[in-house]
């Protein structure tokens, strides 16, 4: 299954790209460079998506005590934490040119900065715990601690910003989006989707392949 | 009235044992025997519900103790390796939380006459900190002396550990009374012992 | 509930005969919020417009600091495995805990911060505020704590790793903590800042608490 999700994700980001670089019209405001959001929204889609997805496989775990739920949310975690950091990067390498600045302290930028610690919090805890086991339950209490926060946390920064900044710039304030731009976008997030799976199955089976040497012919 | 299907125990990646079960009856000595690292310590947490068994369950009076937790933890009374006493506090007052914990109110009477029954009753009023490796030992194995009509199950990892002769045969004894009272008692110890009630011997292989 | 008292009663009596340790992070905290100072330069306009802020990050510090303790003596001892035993659920036991810890840690910065205050130059009633919401905040920043506390009981790296854990959760305390300060400063009210700060403290007492107990558990397998 996973050189198909890897196959796919190869196609679909090909496809992608080039609308994003070639079809998608240039932006009257911003000319060229706003072409990274074809990247930055997807990645910041996933990178929230993921986590997600992470303390479902954790909460699953914990209610159910499956093994596997508690080695796919710790399979996933790498993958997403990618994702927030090429949001973050993404975002520095648009805001440089559009704002003048590198980073700023948008509600949506420093909310993905706070998701890529709750990342980096998950995969310290569970690197730091050597008994497989307690590693992934764990980490599954992290997670959904985390997932609890999230809308607070978001929330908070959001409503900090507008205190602090009033009316200032959002990556919102794109003008309306044309339709080649939405399918450019959609096609990056469906391989960044393919991607993600690929990436998750990977280290899934190398995870079981280095705990239980017998049973990960099955996978 | 304690029983076990077939626990099986990972830890680390590695299998310390599958397939242990059995079935005691109240009154009975449950001896834990097997080498060094076979498991005997991962089995008893088990059996106090303090580790999830990898596979298998443990039943009290016919029920998983999964979902009994607090009820099969009111009769149960747990000494580990650790002394779970606390070295700011004397020896009666160690005791006292000790048994709060359990759910049974005492009086600090009681608890004297707990660890006298140990050899500790000069040492009452004296923070842990002060007293020997032994002696703190016996702290923690005062419990079992006290008035705890509750106690169906003890679970002893090593009680005579560093212990002499006579704080043996006082702990001995006070395993026998509870045995005698229709209590399970399941313990591991590497020195030779006898007891007057059943003995039951399971020995986990390497 | 008795057991609830008598873990309140008892780690109280440790602190007391521990009690050095409980004054060094209380130490810290202002320490930190003295440097500041000596870091930004002595204009008294700057100082009393960030004085809130280096409260509460001084605030989260100390807290972090002070977890350590919660269950780390407990848990070498062997007590906290006679807790995890208990004939009372567990989260009642680390509420009691929880309790404690902020009534030795978190308290006394509360009492502390208004004289902080007024070494940033804050007048009465802006130190009521900062005070007040410090009052609402702390016992926050010991629930959720405690779970990171339990995550990390017994580990090697235990005390960076709580930090990584727990102060991004701090985020939402820390911003509707300190922004009740800057509210009162243009002249706005500070209700709608304290119910938050209020509602944060309930919804983290029904929650932590068993997040906590859970995660003790696995942390003692």
């Amino acid at each position: 299954m996973m050189p198909w999700f890897l196959a796919s994700s190869l196609l679909l980001s090909i496809v992608g790209l080039y609308v994003a670089f070639f079809v998608a019209p240039t932006d009257f405001q911003q000319g060229e460079s706003y072409r990274i959001i074809f990247i930055h929204v997807p990645a910041a889609w996933m990178s929230m998506f993921i986590y997600l997805v992470m303390a479902g496989w954790a909460g699953a775990g914990l209610v159910f005590n499956t093994r596997l739920s508690g080695m796919m949310a710790r399979a996933l975690a790498p993958t997403g934490a990618m994702f927030t950091f090429l949001a973050l990067w993404t975002g520095a390498l648009w805001g440089k040119p559009t704002w003048g600045t590198w980073w700023v302290w948008d509600a949506r930028l420093t909310s993905e900065l706070i998701l890529l610690f709750l990342y980096i919090g998950f995969l310290s805890l569970t690197a730091a715990i050597e008994d497989e086991r307690r590693a992934d339950r764990a980490g599954a209490v992290l997670a959904l601690v985390g997932v609890v926060n999230i809308p607070i946390i978001y929330f908070s920064v959001v409503w900090w910003n507008t205190l602090h900044q009033g009316a200032s710039v959002s990556l919102k304030s794109a003008p309306k989006m044309a339709t080649t731009m939405l399918i450019g976008m959609l096609l990056m997030a469906l391989a960044f989707w393919m991607y993600s799976i690929a990436a998750a199955l990977l280290r899934v089976r190398s995870i079981i392949r280095e705990r239980e040497p017998r049973a990960a012919a099955e996978v | 009235m304690l029983a076990a299907q077939s626990l099986q125990c990972v830890r680390g990646g590695r299998q310390l044992f599958e397939n242990i079960s059995f079935a005691v009856p109240g009154g009975t000595l449950l001896r834990i025997t097997g080498a060094n690292g076979a498991g005997k310590t991962s089995l008893l947490r088990i059996l106090c519900g303090l580790l999830l068994p990898s596979g298998g369950e443990v039943l009290w009076r016919d029920a998983p103790i999964r979902q009994q937790r607090e009820d099969y933890w009111r009769e149960l009374r747990y000494i580990g390796h650790l002394p779970g006493v606390k070295d700011e506090f004397t020896a009666e007052e160690n005791l006292m939380f000790a048994a709060a914990l359990s759910g049974i109110d005492i009086t600090a009477g009681a608890a004297r006459d707990a660890l006298d029954r140990l050899g500790l009753g000069k040492f009452a009023h004296l923070p842990v900190r002060m007293l020997s490796q032994g002696q703190r030992r016996r702290v923690a194995l005062a419990r079992l002396a006290l008035p705890d009509s509750n106690a169906a199950l003890w679970v002893l990892d090593e009680p005579l550990a560093a212990l002499d002769t006579d704080a043996m045969d006082r702990v001995l004894s006070l395993i026998d009374t509870r045995l005698a009272a229709g209590a399970v008692v399941v313990m591991t110890s590497h020195q030779p012992f006898s007891v007057v009630a059943a003995l039951h011997s399971i020995s986990i292989p390497v | 509930m008795t057991i609830w008292t008598r873990i309140v009663q008892r780690d109280l009596r440790i602190a007391w005969r521990r009690r050095s340790d409980a004054l060094s992070s209380l130490f810290f905290f202002v320490i930190v919020v003295s440097l500041f100072p000596l870091g930004v330069g002595p204009e008294p306009s700057t100082l009393r417009l960030m004085a809130s802020g280096v409260l509460w990050v001084a605030a989260l510090l100390a807290t972090l600091l002070s977890l350590g303790r919660l269950f780390a003596a407990d848990h070498l001892d062997g007590t906290l495995e006679q807790m995890l035993l208990a004939a009372e659920p567990l989260w009642l036991v680390v509420t009691g805990k929880v309790f404690a810890h902020w009534l030795t840690s978190g308290l006394p910065l509360v009492l502390l911060s208004p004289l902080m205050g007024l070494q940033f130059g804050l007048e009465g009633d802006e130190i009521a505020v900062l005070s007040g919401a410090l009052l609402l905040g702390t016992p926050v920043l010991s629930l959720i704590g405690s779970i990171g506390a339990a995550l990390t009981v017994g580990l090697r790296a235990g005390s960076v790793l709580l930090a990584l854990l727990v102060l991004p959760l701090y985020i939402p305390v820390l911003v509707f903590g300190a922004a009740a300060s800057g509210a009162f400063a243009s002249g706005l009210a500070v209700t709608p800042h304290f119910s938050i700060l209020g509602a944060l403290l309930l919804a983290s007492l029904a929650l932590a608490p068993l997040a906590a107990a859970l995660a003790l558990r696995i942390s003692l397998e």
